[in-house]
């Protein structure tokens, strides 16, 4: 299916909670949908017959700036060849996401990246750690407010 | 090194100071505790290899630090794995050296004003005898750098007192 005809689909499935399509002009057409609905979506873009998108390539964790943050959910699927991304936006100082974990295993350690980069939290994430910094670290590093700390376990940090 | 082996093709008896014998030998046996961080460790493991050879220096990597001379801090050197470099170095016995393999660890590299999880410079944590620059530096530079360790071991006392 083209990403037009995608995008036509899930807005007959769930119109109220499409809140943005871009399919002209942008190198990934993406579908912009409400951060409650991840769930249901994500569902059904998996189990749909037409759509039987199996294979989440990438997960990633933005910092729009602005006090707005974002997921993007890069999707594929390996019996239809066909493309699409999803995206969501949530208000930074309430960053809570539904988990795709339990419908991607990918997500698994995707949402946990994103957590311990940007501080999205992932509601119903089995083991929701950090995944690269120490766990006694302080902050999201990638977010654009973010100052690097003085001092990190007794050892200066800047140069 | 050229102090010793002449001497056993002219006669059976060698006379040398205990000090010159114990830095013969110790500077002929640098055992390495692998550290390899990041692309570095690329170049430490090619001079390790055959075509640069390391073994002909009495230079063997070891696994562990409870059997090395020298460890050679080959990469960048994150907060999370300071701690444990650290840990690693107070596990050596002395006398021990350190070598600062590259511009990560001499000083934090490319990520000096914007990695925040880099620290700057391994010598914050641990005392550091011989910086090898570079980025990274080749197998050459990092021989140099073990020459240079050589001369300073070869300038040591045991025995003597020092200042």
């Amino acid at each position: 299916m083209t990403p037009q005809q995608i995008s036509e689909k899930l807005k007959s499935q769930f119109s109220d909670n499409i809140l943005d399509v871009k399919i002209d002009g942008v190198l990934d057409p993406f579908v912009k949908i409400a951060a409650s609905h991840i769930k249901e979506v994500a569902i059904f873009l998996r189990e749909d017959a037409d759509l039987q998108f199996d294979y989440l390539m990438c997960l990633s964790g933005v910092d729009y700036g602005k006090n707005v943050l974002g997921v993007v959910y890069h999707l594929a699927s390996m019996q239809h060849r066909h493309k699409i991304t999803v995206k969501v936006e949530i208000p930074a100082d309430n960053p809570e996401v539904p988990s795709v974990s339990s419908i991607w295993p990918t997500a698994n350690w995707h949402e946990r990246e994103a957590y311990d980069m940007i501080g999205i939290k992932f509601i119903g994430h089995p083991d929701l750690r950090r995944m690269l910094l120490p766990e006694d670290w302080d902050g999201h590093p990638l977010r654009k407010d973010y100052k690097v700390p003085e001092f990190y376990q007794g050892m200066k940090v800047p140069y | 090194m050229g102090l010793l082996d002449k001497e056993f093709n002219n006669s059976n008896v060698v006379i040398t100071s205990l000090d010159n014998l114990l830095n013969w030998a110790r500077l002929s046996s640098l055992w390495g505790m692998q550290f390899g961080l990041a692309c570095c460790a690329i170049e430490m493991m090619a001079t390790g290899a055959s075509h640069y050879d390391l073994d002909r220096f009495g230079i063997f990597f070891r696994a562990t630090p409870r059997q090395s001379d020298v460890m050679i801090v080959a990469g960048t050197v994150t907060l999370k794995m300071a701690s444990r470099i650290k840990r690693l170095y107070d596990q050596m016995s002395e006398p021990r050296y350190v070598i600062s393999m590259g511009s990560c660890s001499n000083c934090g590299g490319p990520y000096w004003e914007h990695g925040y999880h880099v620290l700057k410079g391994v010598d914050r944590v641990i005392p550091v005898d011989v910086y090898v620059p570079g980025c990274p530096p080749r197998p050459e530079a990092l021989i140099e750098g073990l020459m240079k360790l050589q001369e300073k071991i070869r300038q040591q006392s045991l025995v003597k007192k020092t200042a």
